[in-house]
């Protein structure tokens, strides 16, 4: 069992400039969690800390019941059984693949098998005596990955590895990265600043924010039920209406709403729905309506943008295909599923 | 980047190679009061001493001031016109750099006798030291965004006022920079004053050296020479700090549209052939005419090639010792930030600014007390050249170092290496290439040091450039010829090996 568990991690630089305010995390064996926020939230220093290139003020690191730092103890990083993927992958331009591969392999016997093993688990089998430079950018992410994993790590920590590779093939790289790690069955943390990489390839997301996790759970946690407006704009788009709350709904400018979590006295506060809760109706009836002031298309879906008479600022809606309307035109919303309020 | 602190097996022989690099300097000033601080006053205070300064300096301004001029305007043609072979002129622009001072000196006082003194010494230095300005200058106009001076032209400032206005007030950082390794090497430069007999600072040492037995009064003079000469890198350091400012956005691929020359052509092409012909084709021809004119009576092949192989291999161990004291402090330097690993480079790079002539007395003087043995022993010249070139490959070293990546150290320190290991098995195989240019230019500026040899080499013993300064010294300048030809051959190889590396 490889439990990843963090308790109170705090790291300052200098007097003003706190990075980890007693951050804790846990990561159960064998799953692949995001630490996912904006740049500077911390997430660099946490990783450097877990893999034992900085020494943390205070807080606790242990993986598998190893405490590897903690008060009094900080175990170097080549006894700590933790691989890293770094961005751009970072494999030795000295040395062949194979070998760049084997460099962690300490039992000379199982060597070549365990390279050759691993580079037919990243789907890199033949590619041995390369060089990284002959290699694309996604091979040589994919040759990191299996030089982090060949020794059999206790963690692995994938540092925005996907950032370096454009967008077409950044896709590919990941479903594979998660293929092996599932693979191996190894416990590991991928580090991104990006929601969309979070949601669709971890188990367990991790927002972070100002040093300290705002919020953890699965992607569809996350998404759907946000601690706060700020955790639900990052996560995803996201559209804020001033409303009141009732045991389990809330009235809006756009309607009522099934809240996800009742509240008990009527509040005042921010209802948070997502841009597909929001449908576009004939104008005129029964719902709301708005003018269209901006259109978006993406190809598979669009985002309408909608000044309603009564919201200080526009809602965007997402809409599937088809886009039925035009700037300017009118047309009625109406509201789907269940939402957030908070306060 | 990495963990603040270096680790022991880096950091012991770093702080060893920074204290061997000291000693001298700490050697100089404690051997100086020795007879007294108010005796070592009394030898700098004298008239005598404030000539030599005003001396030193007045070359220095006029070297500095002619090197300016030279640097500026050869880089502004090259760079910035439509001059005809601009890429040309701008390689032959800098290889005067390969021309020891000494060299230059031989070639003009031996075609133009009356020159020496102060002229022929300010000539001499200012012909091997231009390409100081030219180098950075040439670099901070290729960095400046073109989109700036087009700017100013469309707020409708003429092409002369955006060059005074816009391009010029950018250019002084790196002019500033390049003026004070001019004055630097103006100020520490012992061959070329010493052979066109114009009494400065360096040549003073040397003979206040020689004359006497008492050696303290060259010990102070040393010291004042030293001031003089680390204010000036401290200036020169601060200038460089500030340079970064100078930089506009994230470096432009935006090539300039070259300025047409017109009717300009001409005399531009005349102004930087003039100063090509005078720093290369000169000292070339004169050398090439005291071949050929030599008397074939005073050819001794077998004594030349005796002399270059004694060259050869000083150099060699030269090269060698500083090459291998400067890796821990390289590697240093490249990967660990704070006061400990900041000093350690500041006192590797004391050679940078001490003059060989007093790097090699405090030597003199260290051996006499403490070594005895050594006194006139090559181990000793191996070491001065040591002290005098840690910086070129401490400088090579970090340059190399800072080349890979550090995240790579830290994927080798994941994967179970020690730090010494990553040391033997990534930071070291990586840096390599680099660090064997660094030791081969070593190498070639061990072969032409000229004050320090002189001083200290074994009784009996010359290389090339002792030689050369023997001969030229006493006027035998066909003599001279076939040393300086070999000098200048032997020298290329390794240089020729560096600029192709290079491209």
């Amino acid at each position: 069992m490889t439990e990843l568990q963090i308790e109170g991690l705090t790291k300052a630089y200098g007097p003003d400039t706190t990075v980890l305010h007693g951050l804790d995390l846990t990561v159960p064996s064998g799953s692949l969690a995001a630490v996912l926020g904006p740049s500077g939230c911390g997430k660099t220093t946490l990783l450097r800390i877990i893999a034992g290139f900085l020494r943390a003020d205070a807080g606790t690191v242990t993986v598998g019941g190893r405490t590897l730092t903690g008060p009094g103890t900080h175990i170097p990083p080549e006894r700590r059984r933790i691989g890293i993927v770094p961005q751009e992958g970072a494999l030795f331009p000295h040395l062949s693949v194979a070998r760049n591969v084997a460099f962690g392999l300490t039992d000379r016997a199982a060597r070549r098998r365990r390279t050759e093993e691993m580079l037919d688990l990243v789907g890199l089998a033949g590619y041995g005596d390369r060089m990284p430079h002959e290699l694309s950018g996604g091979q040589q992410q994919r040759v990191a990955l299996a030089r982090a994993l060949a020794p059999e790590p206790a963690l692995v920590l994938l540092d925005e590895p996907f950032n370096a590779l454009d967008s077409a093939l950044r896709a590919g790289v990941r479903a594979d990265v998660r293929a092996a790690l599932r693979a191996t069955g190894a416990t590991a943390l991928l580090v991104t600043h990006d929601q969309q990489e979070a949601l669709s390839t971890a188990d367990l997301v991790a927002v972070v924010r100002e040093g300290r996790v705002a919020q953890c759970g699965s992607p569809q946690d996350v998404y759907s039920r946000p601690i706060d407006p700020w955790v639900a704009g990052f996560v995803g788009d996201a559209v804020p209406l001033p409303g009141t709350a009732v045991n389990d709904t809330a009235t809006t400018a756009l309607g009522t709403v099934e809240l996800r979590t009742p509240t008990e006295a009527p509040l005042q506060g921010t209802v948070l729905l997502r841009p597909e809760q929001l449908r576009l109706t004939e104008p005129g009836e029964t719902t709301p309506d708005g003018i269209v002031t901006d259109v978006r298309y993406y190809g598979h879906d669009a985002m309408i943008t909608i000044t309603v008479d009564g919201l200080d600022t526009p809602v965007d809606i997402r809409i599937g295909g088809h886009v039925p309307l035009r700037p300017g035109d009118r047309t009625g919303i109406r509201i789907t599923g269940q939402a957030t309020f908070h306060l | 980047m990495t963990t603040a602190r270096a680790p022991w097996v880096l950091l012991g022989p770093a702080c060893l190679a920074g204290a061997f690099a000291l000693l001298p300097l700490g050697y100089l000033a404690v051997r100086s009061l020795e007879r007294g601080p108010g005796f070592a006053w009394s030898v700098v205070t004298t008239e005598g001493t404030a000539l030599l300064l005003g001396r030193s300096l007045a070359l220095a301004v006029v070297v500095v001031a002619a090197c300016l001029l030279l640097g500026i305007s050869l880089a502004w043609l090259t760079v910035r016109t439509a001059l005809p072979g601009g890429r040309a002129w701008s390689v032959v622009a800098t290889l005067p750099l390969a021309v020891p001072s000494y060299v230059a000196a031989f070639a003009w006082l031996s075609a133009v006798p009356e020159l020496a003194g102060f002229t022929g010494s300010a000539v001499a230095l200012t012909l091997v030291s231009y390409p100081y300005v030219y180098l950075p200058v040439a670099a901070a106009l290729r960095g400046i965004d073109p989109a700036q001076e087009e700017a100013s032209r469309s707020l409708g400032a003429g092409p002369v006022r955006t060059f005074l206005r816009v391009t010029l007030p950018q250019l002084r950082p790196a002019a500033a920079g390049g003026g004070l390794l001019v004055a630097l090497y103006a100020l520490s430069d012992f061959g070329a004053v010493s052979l066109m007999r114009y009494d400065t600072f360096t040549r003073g040492i040397y003979t206040s050296y020689r004359a006497s037995f008492d050696r303290t009064p060259a010990a102070a003079l040393s010291v004042v020479l030293v001031v003089m000469t680390v204010a000036l890198v401290a200036l020169e350091t601060r200038t460089r700090g500030r340079r970064g400012h100078a930089r506009t956005g994230t470096g432009t691929a935006r090539p300039f549209t070259p300025v047409p020359l017109g009717r300009m052509t001409i005399p531009a092409l005349a102004w930087c052939g003039a100063v090509v012909a005078a720093a290369v084709v000169f000292p070339l021809a004169t050398l090439g005419y005291w071949l050929v004119a030599g008397n074939l009576a005073t050819w001794d092949p077998a004594g030349l090639l005796n002399i270059a192989g004694v060259t050869l291999g000083v150099a060699a161990g030269g090269a060698a010792l500083t090459t291998v004291l400067a890796l821990p402090v390289g590697v240093v330097a490249a990967r660990y930030r704070g006061r400990a690993a900041d000093l350690l480079e500041q006192a590797a790079y004391a050679g940078h600014a001490l003059p060989g002539i007093t790097v090699a007395l405090s030597m003199v003087f260290f051996a006499v007390r403490y070594a005895n043995p050594l006194y006139q022993e090559l181990p000793l010249l191996v070491c001065a050249y040591a002290v005098l070139f840690l910086p070129v490959a401490v400088g090579a070293t970090r340059a190399a170092v800072l080349q890979s990546p550090p995240v790579l150290e830290d994927v080798a320190r994941s994967l179970g290496r020690s730090p010494l290991r990553v040391l033997r098995e990534v930071t070291v195989p990586l840096a390599a290439p680099g660090v064997a240019a660094g030791a081969a230019l070593t190498f070639v500026v061990c072969m032409k040091e000229l004050p320090a040899t002189l001083l200290l080499r074994p009784t009996g013993m010359d290389t090339l450039a002792t030689r050369l300064w023997t001969e030229t010294g006493v006027g035998s300048y066909a003599d001279a010829a076939p040393y300086a030809a070999a000098l200048i051959l032997l020298a290329a190889v390794p240089s020729y090996l560096l600029g192709r590396q290079r491209s």
